[in-house]
């Protein structure tokens, strides 16, 4: 719908949709749907429509109501008796309909058609959306395919006539590109052309609609109406793993799943009888929304915000609904009431999710990992059955520990800093119990560095304490203004050297920031307390191994703590202790042994209760030296299962809460407001039945849906399939069927797909090979002169459409020419080039891309990283969405920045490239041999004379420039990871390099038509 | 190329039709792209059509009203400045300092940090002056912007609808928080065009300070939602390409790149007769652009030939990403004729240390943006040229610690140039700075001002989609009378 050019601007602006046809007839009767709801809709509605509130006069004219025929608002056949033909009509600035204000104006073309309506009648029609679809005969004698029945007869109607069927070479090539989203290669364009067979487009099309690239083409455009992305969207639009999501809607295309399956399993797959994992990654669908994570956000805002944007998705996506514009008020438009919106987002208010934070993952680990975890498990619970059972050999070993045991001691030795430093210059108190305060300014990252001075002989673990004071913001204990602090990284150096430590371990960690990231190798990950702000806690370490005085030299021992969050993420208040006491060494345990164990052990043995001696036996089996091949048996056992499951994918599935957020009607959409009424899910009232005696849920939602009562999720899908085969819908409005949307060219035609489609059992491959079998499909899209005036928007199919690739594909096309393209389908996303620099503005934590390497440079589009707030700037240029909110229509711009994308974006230099060598390589030895193969891989057909004596001038004279340039040959040549050939002339790959850059630019490589 | 292949290219030469796509009309665009290389090859070429001018018009034509201003530079103060030690001097929250903040401001009021916590008056962290004849209030740590007080117009009664970064910011650029609606460059750009063919229309620069929190930002706020694409703003990085991808691949010089340009739109050209396909024509022009945009590009970062009083004014060498770099980038951009410049300095959310680092903050602004003011009026842009200072929200009144916590009920900006009184104040806040009070501005009257300026009424700037006509004020917004010069 929204191209540059301006002519089709000019034209979506000067005609509403109604004006599409040709000017009727005096003789055309007229029809409510065409030629009146439009002009109803556009000028009267706002204020005599469905919405309630903002109705003037108690006039509504969105019905044929009481309101309509009183006060001879109109009176039917009578349209001089009318006050409505007199108010359109009047010259007096007060009377004048719609008033000046409204910045609306009827033409007289639109005041003659009302006062003809009036005149026969007045008669209401129902919005054609909201009927029920029929299935209408194709008109005339019953041919192979209807669609071209229905077309014809309409052109005929119209006197136009249909094209004729474009060549070969165009067909498998659009064929290619609508079923795969990837070019036909010489091979397959031969095949075809030369394929005599009766049903050789038959066979090119079952081949494609089999390929494994066929769920993929579909999965995009699927990803940019459910706006799959893979990062939470709002503030620091962090990472979240959602990639199997993707692999899904992938593999449902190429399983060719029932739209109505498809469509249960993502809006409900949860809540199917014990799901699957395919359903409950589906069930994700309800988890691509926008998420925050920002400090300060108020989680009932947030909570309203994502209750909002799943009623916006959901009825784009389904419904091609603006249900979104209820929120603050009814529809203007359509009878979708504000408690309709609610109602409808009251489906969604099971949905377990964090309103402000880190949405937790769910670990869905393959099948293969599976029945390996599985089996692991058989053998822990084996082992912990050892470890659990108390045997009378252990009891006896437990009274001898009991007795060596004592009096509770507290083993922990405080350490004195000699000395703390910091990087980012702060000062330091350091007080008489040796507590340490960093004192001034914090920081935004900081690394401290305690000097140590201890008389320990041995130490087995070290812990750091850290203190609330109320001088610290939120009271601490980090500097940041939440009290926080992220401790990155904590190091135990001896001379200067780490000693390596293990099983960190907190009294507290906050959830993502488990203290284990203190210690590991990963910079990003730490240990720090949000959720205790102002409460003191700490953090033990284990020494891999004892640190041992054994030369009588005290140990030069220091600690370092970085802390590289950021915003002054650097803890403010904290203590150093050490301890030679026998492992494990935990947080929070008085001399080595944890405090509910001590009370326990306090109690003389004969008077313990059962529970207290429990309490002890169960703690002796997990230090009795007996068991410790047991335990290292678990332990590494548990470590095996534990990389399993880290290596397995996670996913945000959809799980129910038991008791649903409270939904209610917010007043124009305030939050702070909460005095509507509680209500419970619903279909929008004027739709359907609401169910009776229990609660709805998200599954009666996604049966109604699909339901034979649904008259629009049919229509709008087979609309937003036809558009894939034909470039736009037969409802221009992908987005919206609603009044204000277009009407459909072709209604009887929508119709019979829609109900063909879901009488067939919702089977989407088989609608789209209804399609593209047509002989309308077949047509050719150059439109001839006459075609080019009377039908510039082609809005009856007299042809093909004519248009770029989208943005993915401009990429992927790029990648079969040039043969980089690795062509595995699914998996998690990848990172190919992009600009130093472009990430800069993204925070919480910092980021720096960072490209794949080898494979993952050079995969399809569709799998790049997709960063909602920047996402990949050149597939952001060629008009990829943001995927931010449903996207059901593209725009298919034409513009300066993509002429610098394919001219300098590397990946396309690189595939430049790659593209000559495999000139060089297989397109024979000699120049035009040569360009007749580069021109078949880029564009399926020869150059003609006229091409090649431009291309030959530029191969020309880059030759001869690199042969004599050879340091900028050089570099040109490694552009890209890609290994520059040792075997051919580098001025020879590099001037056909340039003629491919050429061909890679053309207008026809990146057009379908 | 072996002499076997030379031949063959004199004989494709000798072969060509010559007259094959001839009386196509000359070439404009040939003239156009040869223009830069003399060029001696004497082989025939077929001829290109000529080249079709793709300027956008605006759809805003002729314009609703006679225009006051013809660009803008939005001095985009990210991360919401405290108004309270910048444009609005409240004495009263001095003596209050430390105490209770009176429940009568505060009750039933969104708030952000500071939730759940006791809320305290926070003294003004820094003194105010009278600046100027105007005798303008503006906080002492912005001597140099004080000395251009006269020809500032300070607004101190604004009001936003969201209180955290990032949907304020999407609330600023583009009148509501939702995602995928246009920003306000876009919708200037979408009405009237642009005065200037090889560099785009809207164009972002965005600079860090040492100071405050960097908060995120993302392209949402520059991007042209549902408009076409062409209205996008296009971010200057300050690292690397200063608009992505427009330098030559390594090892290729202009006149290389220029043979593959031609070459590329010699052969479209020729697939146009083949096609009939307008859309050719818009890709031919648009290579055209693209190509003078390598060159216009660097010509506009190359400040070399700027006179050292100049960059002495505006205290910066160039080139080192700072917003006073960029303030004079903002000028270079302007004598271009790019209609909508935003520069974004993201140093200004001070929840803790507000003392010190708001005068830190300050610094990093202060010369920059006085400097752009004075060389805009030195070379009479000032007039036609509307300059705007401000966040996308103020602070409250009440302590965080020792700052302030983001506030939307009150905040100030300052407005100067085009179509704008200058020296005068307007609005205001209560006592305490806490809700504006008087002749409140919401940024939807804010986004109806500019675009008044622009000889735009806001009502009439529409675009239909999913069945509404949207604009850039949603349902509201009035352009703000009393301040128009």
């Amino acid at each position: 719908m929204h191209r540059t050019g301006i002519a089709a601007l000019v034209l979506l602006f000067a005609l509403p949709a109604h004006a599409q046809v040709p000017a009727s007839k005096p003789a055309t009767p007229i029809q409510f749907d065409r030629d009146i709801r439009p002009i109803l809709s556009e000028n009267c509605y706002a204020c005599h429509g469905p919405d309630a509130n903002k109705r003037k006069a108690k006039l509504r004219l969105d019905i044929r109501d009481g309101s309509v025929l009183k006060n001879s608002v109109i009176v039917p056949g009578k349209p001089d008796e009318s006050s409505l033909v007199e108010r359109i009509t009047s010259d007096d600035p007060e009377e004048i309909m719609p008033p000046p204000k409204s910045e609306k104006k009827l033409t007289p073309t639109q005041v003659d058609l009302l006062k003809r309506w009036v005149a026969a009648g007045a008669e209401y029609k129902g919005h054609w959306a909201y009927e029920r679809p029929v299935k209408h005969d194709a008109p005339g004698s019953p041919g192979p395919n209807a669609i071209d029945a229905f077309i014809r007869a309409k052109l005929a109607e119209v006197g136009m006539k249909p094209s004729a069927e474009a060549d070969r070479v165009t067909l498998i090539r659009r064929l290619s590109f609508d079923l795969t989203g990837l070019p036909a290669t010489p091979a397959e364009v031969d095949a075809f052309v030369n394929d005599k067979s009766p049903n050789a487009y038959e066979k090119v099309v079952d081949r494609l609609i089999a390929s494994p690239h066929f769920g993929e083409r579909m999965a995009m455009a699927w990803l940019d109406w459910v706006r799959y992305a893979d990062t939470a969207g709002y503030h620091s639009d962090n990472e979240r793993e959602v990639w199997l999501f993707r692999d899904y809607v992938i593999n449902s295309f190429n399983t060719n799943k029932p739209f109505d399956v498809f469509t249960t399993e993502q809006i409900a797959g949860d809540l199917l009888p014990n799901p699957t994992r395919e359903q409950k990654i589906a069930s994700g669908y309800n988890r691509m929304l926008l998420t925050t994570e920002e400090g300060g956000a108020q989680a009932k805002e947030y909570t309203a915000k994502y209750a909002a944007d799943r009623v916006r998705n959901a009825s784009t996506v389904w419904l091609g609904a603006t249900l979104g514009c209820a929120e603050c008020h009814d529809h203007k438009f359509d009878p979708y009431t504000t408690k309709d919106f609610y109602r409808f987002a009251a489906f969604f208010a099971d949905v377990d999710e964090i309103a402000v934070g880190r949405q937790s993952p769910t670990k869905l680990p393959t099948t293969e990992q599976q029945a390996k975890m599985d089996a692991i498990d058989k053998q822990l619970a084996a082992l912990k059955t050892t470890l659990d059972t108390q045997t009378p050999a252990l009891s006896d070993a437990q009274t001898v520990w009991e007795k060596s045991v004592g009096a509770p001691t507290e083993r922990w030795a405080v350490v004195v800093p000699k000395a703390v430093k910091s990087q980012g210059g702060t000062p330091f108190k350091i007080g008489k119990d040796s507590v340490v305060s960093a004192e001034g300014k914090a920081a935004e990252t900081d690394t401290y560095t305690v000097e140590l001075a201890t008389d320990q002989k041995k130490i087995t673990a070290i812990r750091l304490e850290v203190f609330p004071d109320a001088s610290l913001p939120a009271n601490g204990p980090g500097r940041a203004s939440n009290g926080n602090f992220v401790l990155n990284q904590f190091q135990l150096l001896r001379g200067g050297k780490p000693v390596a430590l293990t099983n960190a371990t907190a009294t507290y960690s906050q959830p993502g920031y488990d203290v284990a990231g203190a210690i590991d190798t990963k910079g990003a990950s730490g240990w720090a307390t949000m959720g205790q702000a102002g409460k003191q806690n700490e953090a033990v370490f284990e020494l891999k191994e004892d640190l041992l005085v054994n030369d009588g030299k005290p140990l030069d021992l220091s600690v370092k703590m970085v802390m590289r969050y950021g915003s002054g993420h650097v803890i403010g208040k904290f203590r150093l202790a050490v301890t030679d006491a026998t492992r494990p060494v935990k947080a929070g345990e008085v001399g080595g042994i944890p405090g509910n164990v001590r009370e326990s052990l306090a109690t003389p043995a004969p008077k313990r209760s059962p529970a207290q001696a429990q309490t002890i036996a169960a703690y002796y089996r997990t230090i009795a030296p007996a068991l410790e091949p047991t335990r290292k048996a678990l332990a590494a056992t548990q470590k095996e299962r534990d990389d399993l499951a880290a290596g397995s994918p996670t996913m945000l599935v959809t799980k129910s809460l038991d008791n649903p957020r409270m939904v209610r009607v917010l007043p124009r959409g305030n939050w702070l407001d909460e005095s509507g009424t509680p209500l419970t899910p619903a279909i929008p009232g004027f739709l359907g039945a609401e169910i009776q005696g229990r609660r709805a849920n998200r599954l009666d939602l996604a049966k109604w849906l699909t339901s034979v009562d649904n008259p629009l999720v049919a229509r709008v899908f087979v609309n937003r399939v036809w558009k894939i085969a034909f470039g736009q819908g037969l409802v221009t409005s992908l987005e919206d069927f609603g009044a204000q949307g277009a009407l459909p060219t072709h209604p009887e035609l929508l119709d019979y797909l829609a109900v063909s489609f879901r009488e067939g059992g919702w089977n989407v491959k088989a609608l789209v090979k209804q399609l593209v079998m047509s002989e309308t499909y077949r047509q050719s899209s150059v439109p001839s002169e006459s075609l080019k005036d009377v039908d510039p928007a082609n809005q009856w199919v007299a042809r093909q459409g004519r248009f770029r690739l989208d943005a993915e594909f401009v990429r992927d096309d790029m990648l079969v020419v040039s043969g980089l393209l690795i062509p595995k389908v699914g998996g998690p996303s990848a990172k190919p080039y992009q600009p130093a620099g472009y990430w800069a503005h993204l925070n919480f934590p910092k980021r720096e891309y960072v490209n794949d390497r080898g494979e993952g440079l050079y995969r399809r589009g569709m799998y790049t990283f997709w960063q909602r707030t920047f996402p990949h700037p050149s597939l952001l240029t060629f008009d990829a969405p943001t995927r931010e909110e449903c996207t059901a229509q593209r725009n298919r711009s034409n513009t300066p920045l993509q002429a610098l994308v394919l001219l300098n974006d590397p990946i396309y230099v690189e595939g430049a490239r790659a593209f000559a060598e495999k000139v060089l390589r297989d397109g024979g030895k000699d120049f035009e041999p040569r360009l007749d193969f580069a021109f078949r891989w880029a564009v399926s057909r020869t150059p003609r004379t006229a091409e090649k004596q431009i291309i030959a001038e530029l191969f020309q004279k880059h030759r001869d420039y690199f042969k004599t340039h050879a340091k900028e040959a050089d570099e040109f040549l490694h552009v890209g990871d890609k290994v520059v050939p040792a075997d051919l002339d580098r001025a020879e790959l590099a001037a056909w390099t340039s003629v491919a850059r050429a061909i890679l630019n053309l207008h026809e490589t990146i057009t379908r038509n | 190329m072996n002499s076997h292949d030379n031949a063959l290219v004199q004989a494709i030469n000798r072969r060509s039709f010559l007259g094959g796509a001839a009386g196509v009309g000359s070439a404009a665009l040939a003239s156009l792209l040869d223009a830069d290389f003399a060029r001696g090859a004497d082989i025939p070429r077929p001829a290109l059509p000529a080249p079709k001018t793709d300027r956008w018009p605006g759809v805003v034509n002729p314009l609703h009203f006679a225009p006051k201003a013809k660009r803008l530079i939005y001095l985009y103060m990210a991360g919401g400045p405290s108004h309270l030690e910048t444009l609005d001097h409240k004495p009263k929250l001095a003596q209050m300092s430390g105490q209770p903040m009176p429940g009568s401001f505060t009750a039933g009021m969104p708030i952000a940090q500071l939730q759940g916590q006791k809320l305290n008056c926070f003294a003004p962290q820094h003194a105010f002056k009278k600046y100027g004849k105007s005798g303008q209030e503006i906080c002492e740590i912005f001597p140099e912007i004080g000395s251009v007080a006269d020809e500032l117009c300070i607004i101190r009664s604004m009001v936003t609808e969201a209180i955290n970064h990032d949907p304020a910011h999407t609330y600023m650029n583009t009148g509501t928080t939702i995602s995928g609606r246009p920003a306000m460059g876009s919708w200037i750009n979408y009405g009237l065009g642009s005065e200037n063919q090889d560099l785009p229309g809207f164009v972002v620069l965005a600079s860090f300070g040492k100071f405050g929190q960097a908060q995120p930002i993302s392209a949402r706020q520059w991007h042209s939602g549902f408009l076409p694409s062409r209205f996008q703003g296009v971010q200057f990085q300050s690292k690397g390409d200063p608009v992505l991808y427009v330098r030559e691949p390594k090892g290729i010089d202009r006149e290389r790149q220029h043979d593959v340009v031609s070459a590329v739109q010699r052969l479209n050209a020729l697939e146009t007769a083949e096609t009939n396909d307008p859309e050719i024509l818009t890709r031919i022009s648009a290579y055209e652009t693209a190509f003078r945009m390598q060159a216009s590009v660097p010509e506009l970062m190359d400040i070399s030939n700027e006179p050292k009083h100049i960059l002495e004014m505006y205290g910066t060498q160039g080139g080192d990403g700072s917003f006073a770099s960029n303030c004079l980038l903002a000028r270079r951009l302007a004598e271009r004729g790019v209609r909508f410049i935003q520069l974004y300095h993201k140093d200004w959310d001070h929840h803790g240390n507000l003392k010190n680092d708001i005068a830190g903050t300050a610094k990093e602004v202060d010369r920059g943006a006085a400097a752009l003011l004075k060389d805009l009026k030195q070379r009479d842009m000032l007039k036609d040229t509307l300059v705007i200072w401000g966040g996308e929200f103020g602070r409250t009144p009440m302590a965080q610690g020792n700052g302030r916590d983001h506030h939307m009920k009150g905040f100030s900006i300052w407005m100067a140039g085009g179509g704008i009184k200058p020296g005068i104040s307007y609005g205001a806040t209560d006592e305490l700075g806490y809700a504006s009070v008087e002749n409140v501005v919401h940024v939807n009257d804010l986004h109806a001002t500019i675009l008044n300026r622009f000889g735009i009424d806001h009502k009439r700037l529409t675009y239909k989609f999913q069945g509404r006509d949207f604009r850039l004020t949603d349902i509201a917004g009035n352009p703000v009378k009393a301040i128009m010069a």
